[in-house]
């Protein structure tokens, strides 16, 4: 004991005199483990505590707050209670020790054990001894935490305390600058407002002492290394503004005085502190200040050129009336939203008449906005705007009036999530239900497409409420969209009635299938209408299907279409018939959230798919016919339909879909397809089948099976897997054997890891390295090995190209058959890990290539960095632009074309590293700018474009060049690469000059 | 834009916009040579040249109009004709100034602007004067507000 007692003067000793800081470290660890006392240590320091030099006071003071900091969890309360006399005493000592007192009291107010009364005491002491504002920024810190602790711990005593707290607040952070104290300061004011504390007679004094920040404007030092944003500063004092209903009467005022700034963030946070107070504030306190609030807000979203503003104020206005609908009607009393209702709409009605003027807008917007705040508002605002409304375009004549008059009535015809009906309620449009319908009918037969696409959008928005249509308007209706789909060609608006037709079958499908769906497939059929009419028919019909009920009846109309494809009755092109395709894919999407659509896929759909294209095949190798169906593009199309609903499939028939699929490429088992009336023993998994008719249709394989979920067993996977190998090396034809390549993978894909796996592996690389027949065979989970013999190939001339191209594949998902909605195994980041592993080889192998193969690697490098997720591009980049720069001085252009691409997205956010390398950046692209590839020189004009966003000062002394070099481009003979130069040299022109950027 | 101030026309008519310029093949094809034109000229400033008063393109203003444009690509020639939104806009000498600025900085050097205003004589013999137009921009609090006309939108 003794001895730790000589050790501890002996820490003190050297801490105090001999100004070694490290021994309160030591000093604070022999008190936490017990060696010395709190006690023990205040009685070492005694004499340094009671010395009559500061320098020596304070240093002794320091010493105990220090250990304070690391062990004042296991202070006994008695213990707290001295040490906070003491502390509260050494308030009034000298000015060199406050400091070291203040961090001590922080330390001791963490206490779980304060007894009791010792926090009001701790604060009278602060409040009446300290003058916070002259202290140094850590001690005013300390002091704003010593109140957070104090208020987390003791609330009940602070709030004892009444109004001298707030007072003794208010006067100690009055003034303060720091962003970092601000932050807490903040915070108190928070707690203070929100806790319930009694702001007494202060009220006016605390608001005064936080509104003298707003609106905030901080734009933190160039490193920051705290990170305290602007956004911060401003969410946390708009919780105090807005977090009391007390400030209303200054905060308001205030609000509407700063809308008057020039500065446009002044005015989003005055608009958004305004949109906070209504969700606090009720109807009395706003009452008094409405009409000036609702000028200001008018005038910012009529004047303004700023989307943010626009927003921000009509996000107000909407918080502003919903805060009025809570309002409790009263018997005496007026009800204010009305009054505030009929205020807005005076101003803004009458600009509804004028649909030409600039004015329709805002006005339009503003009252959506107010309609769009409650249920109520929004029956107030509808009574009184849709009947002018559907005068208005009933008198007048211009379509483009029309147009924008229908496009207002739309805003107001869509609820919002505030003003939807409550169950009960009836739409507030229930009373216009006829007159609206009857509008949207003929602006639905009106000549201008505009109108026409508006009037569609309409009469989405009336089918998606309850009440709104009746059975015949329904009818009506889809009797107007079949006869649109059919004679009208404008892309817009085809797209538009799609559309509608896909959102209003989702509710009301019996109306479709038994008008819509009838109509189309007679057109479609009749082999009389053009191709564009089919093809728009044809979409419609992958559109209206989202429910099984109108599949049932649509998916059988588009094989029927391939049908007389096949059979040539009706002269479909091969486009069209991959079109179909298409739409029937479309349909199968839905199959993933209604099994019964999975289900009738696998039933019938397949089947007859199958079917088809086995018979055309056949019958193109026996009778030389030659069917669409047997075409590269249709295959290719068809088999997205299969692997799509394939994927969708449930277990059971999963495993079925399975067994047939395979029966059928190996065993030439065709029981399950319909029309049975194919040769007993077709081999479809044979090379020697010339011209690629059967072989190809092993892509119907791949379909039907490499999408299915991984635990669906495959039958006689070995067997089928060898077949698939022999095919995709001994088969001539190109799409045959890619196909086979891509199946194998991806049933190699599925395999669980194992000797199994690593057998076929090991076979299919011995027979690989033999043959090199075709780089996709080996995709992903062969990708380290198969990498072994890409990297021979690039230094082979003949072959580097090819195989650099092998890297893209590597990297990009591969849509048919390898990526997650089949169902394959991909592993998280594996671009990011192959590129770790293979850039520093590509590296090298560039290093020390010849002269004439290093665009191979440049180009297998530019593959795997354009595909890399942007994150990884960032971080990578500096080691790698060297190399991209050598990329671009490289003679092939689609070198070139992918490295910019690569470069152009970089550029919007250049990396540190990029700023050494401006000037031959620079150079590089401004000659690419006269390349002869036209692709080259937009891409090459778009990045020169981005370059002009960098920070001014580092880009400024290339503009005189840029301009000069730009002016050649202007005269570009592409009118697009005109364009690129045209935006890009304007922005340069802006860089640096006066009002521009 | 301040908030306070009054605007000399605070609801102007606006009209509707044509749509992007459609693609053709020819575009897209390297051995045609597409000249400039009419279409590609007005594009140029409508969408990219606002009133200083609205954050409207001068096409939604009918400044520009596509058939007051007239392009000559053989010989050189540019003519547009401009129309203030409001007869004696104190803004129309402003406006053409940033439309002349624009084709000076947008078209290639070979070309002769011509730039009529179709309501004051004075602004057009402003406009025909290098030496005036070369002047104004070299006044600092000219350029600036020029430039904002210039500016693409922000948001």
């Amino acid at each position: 004991m003794a001895a730790d007692n000589s050790v501890l003067l002996g820490l003190v000793e050297e801490f105090v005199s001999g100004q070694v800081d490290s021994k309160a470290a030591e000093t604070s660890t022999g008190v936490k483990n017990g060696q010395f006392t709190i006690l023990q240590l205040v009685e070492a320091l005694g004499v340094s505590l009671s010395s009559s030099q500061p320098q020596t006071r304070g240093r002794g003071v320091q010493l105990l707050s220090q250990v304070l900091q690391e062990c004042y969890s296991s202070l006994s309360e008695r213990e707290v209670e001295v040490l906070l006399a003491f502390y509260e005493n050494r308030l009034k000592d000298h000015y060199v020790i406050i400091p070291h007192v203040l961090q001590g009291l922080k330390a001791l107010t963490k206490c779980s054990v304060l007894p009791p009364g010792s926090a009001v005491s701790v604060l009278k002491s602060i409040f009446q001894d300290i003058h916070v504002q002259s202290l140094m920024l850590a001690e005013r810190s300390c002091v704003y935490n010593i109140l957070i602790s104090l208020m987390e711990s003791k609330e009940e005593e602070l709030k004892g305390l009444g109004a001298d707290f707030i007072f003794g607040f208010v006067q100690s952070v009055d003034g303060e600058r720091d962003p970092r104290n601000l932050l807490l300061a903040f915070q108190v004011a928070r707690n203070i407002i929100q806790r319930g504390y009694d702001l007494g007679k202060f009220v006016e004094e605390l608001f005064e002492v936080m509104s003298c920040y707003f609106p905030i404007d901080f734009s933190p030092p160039p490193s920051d290394p705290r990170g305290i944003t602007q956004e911060e500063l401003v969410l946390s004092l708009r919780a105090v503004l807005t977090g009391t209903s007390q400030f209303a009467e200054f905060l308001l005022p205030l609000i509407i005085e700063k809308l008057d700034s020039d500065i446009q963030s002044a005015k989003v946070d005055s608009l958004q502190t305004l949109a906070a107070c209504g969700l606090t504030y009720s109807h009395k306190e706003l009452a008094e200040f409405l009409p000036g609030l609702w000028s200001s807000i008018r005038r910012e979203v009529s004047q303004t050129a700023s989307e943010r503003v626009e927003s921000a104020g009509l996000s107000a206005l909407s918080a502003l009336v919903s805060c009025l609908s809570r309002s409790v009607l009263n018997s005496d009393s007026e009800d204010v939203l009305q009054v505030f209702l009929s205020l807005v709409l005076k101003d803004c009605q009458h600009h509804l008449c004028e649909p030409d003027l600039k004015l329709v807008w805002p006005s339009a917007k503003l009252l959506q906005a107010a309609a769009g705040a409650s249920y109520r508002a929004s029956l107030i605002v509808s009574a009184a705007i849709i009947p002018a409304l559907l005068e208005q375009y009933n008198n007048r004549t211009q379509c483009a009036h029309r147009r924008t008059l229908l496009e207002v009535l739309q805003g107001f015809v869509q609820p919002t999530a505030l003003s939807r009906p409550a169950d009960g309620e009836d739409s507030v449009l229930v009373a216009f239900q006829q007159s609206l319908c009857g509008v949207v009918f003929s602006a639905l037969t009106e000549s201008s497409a505009g109108l026409q696409v508006t009037a569609t959008r309409v009469l989405s928005a009336l089918g998606q409420q309850p009440g709104l249509m009746a059975q015949t308007d329904v009818e009506k209706a889809v009797d107007h969209l079949s006869r649109l789909i059919l004679e009208e060609d404008d892309p817009k608006l085809s797209s538009a009635v799609v559309e509608c037709s896909g959102s209003l079958a989702h509710l009301h499908p019996k109306a479709f299938i038994s008008r819509l769906i009838p109509r189309l497939k007679e057109e479609i059929l009749s082999g009389q209408s053009d191709a564009a009419v089919r093809q728009r028919c044809v979409t419609a019909l992958a559109s209206v299907s989202s429910l099984p009920s109108v599949v049932q009846e649509s998916a059988p109309v588009l094989l029927q279409v391939l049908a007389s494809a096949h059979t040539g009755s009706c002269g479909f092109s091969v486009e069209e018939v991959a079109a179909v395709c298409i739409s029937l894919q479309k349909i199968a999407e839905h199959a993933r959230d209604s099994e019964e659509i999975g289900r009738f896929f696998h039933d019938i759909i397949i089947p007859h798919l199958l079917g088809l294209c086995l018979q055309a095949a056949l019958q193109t190798r026996d009778a030389g016919h030659s069917s669409p169906l047997t075409d590269k593009a249709v295959l290719s199309a068809v088999v997205p339909v299969m692997s799509t609903a394939c994927a969708a499939l449930r277990s059971e028939s999963a495993s079925r879909m399975a067994a047939q699929a395979v029966s059928l490429f190996l065993d030439g088992d065709v029981s399950f397809l319909p029309e049975n009336a194919f040769p007993s023993k077709i081999q479809l998994l044979q090379s020697q089948a010339e011209s690629g008719g059967l072989s190809q249709l092993v892509c119907l394989l791949m379909a039907c099976v490499c999408s299915l979920p991984r635990s669906v067993e495959i039958p006689e996977i070995d067997r089928l897997l060898l077949q698939l190998e022999d095919l995709s090396c001994t088969c001539t034809h190109l799409f045959s054997f890619t196909s086979a390549a891509k199946c194998f993978a991806g049933l190699v894909n599925k395999r669980p890891a194992g000797e199994a796996l690593d057998a076929v592996l090991e076979r299919v690389m011995k027979r690989i390295s033999v043959e090199l027949e075709n780089t996709s065979s080996a995709q992903r989970t062969q990708a380290f090995t198969l990498l072994l013999w890409l990297f021979a190939l690039l230094s082979d001339p003949a072959l580097g190209s090819q195989a650099a191209d092998g890297f893209g594949v590597l990297m990009s998902d591969c849509l048919d058959v390898l990526n997650r909605g089949c169902h394959a195994d991909v592993r998280i980041m594996y671009r990011q890990r192959f590129f770790a592993e293979n850039s520093t080889k590509l590296v090298q192998g560039f290093n020390s290539a010849e002269q004439e193969k290093k665009s191979c690697y440049l180009k297998a490098l530019s593959h795997i960095v354009s595909n890399l997720p942007r994150q990884v591009q960032l971080t990578e980049l500096p080691a790698l632009l060297p190399l991209l720069l050598e990329a671009l001085s490289c003679a092939d252009q689609a070198v070139q074309l992918s490295t910019l691409s690569c470069l152009q997205p970089v550029l919007l956010e250049p990396p540190e590293a990029l700023r050494n390398q401006l000037e031959a950046l620079f150079s590089r692209l401004l000659a690419l700018t006269t390349s002869p590839a036209m692709k080259v020189r937009i891409a090459s004009l778009q990045c020169v474009h981005a370059l002009s966003r960098l920070p001014e000062h580092t880009v400024l002394p290339f503009r005189a060049r840029v301009l000069k070099a730009l002016a050649v481009p202007l005269d570009d003979k592409k009118r697009l690469v005109r364009k690129e130069a045209v935006a890009a040299r304007a922005e340069w022109f802006l860089l640096g000059s006066p009002g521009g950027r | 834009m301040s908030g306070g101030t009054r605007l000399e026309n605070a609801n102007p008519l606006i009209f509707q916009r044509s749509g992007e310029r459609l693609l053709t093949a020819t575009d897209e094809d390297e051995d045609v040579a597409d000249p400039i034109d009419d279409r590609e000229i007005f594009d140029i400033l409508s969408k990219s040249i606002n009133d200083p008063e609205h954050p409207l393109s001068l096409e939604e203003l009918n400044v520009v109009e596509q058939m007051r444009v007239n392009v000559n690509d053989r010989e050189s020639m540019v003519s547009v004709e401009f129309t203030p939104t409001i007869p004696h806009c104190s803004m129309a000498t402003l406006i053409g100034l940033s439309i002349k600025v624009k084709l000076l900085r947008s078209l290639p050097d070979r070309f002769k602007v011509s730039l009529v205003s179709s309501q004051t004589h004075l602004i057009n013999k402003q406009l025909a004067d290098k030496e005036r137009v070369a002047a104004a921009l070299e006044n600092s609090q000219l350029l600036e507000v020029v430039n904002q006309c210039l500016s693409t939108r922000t948001m």
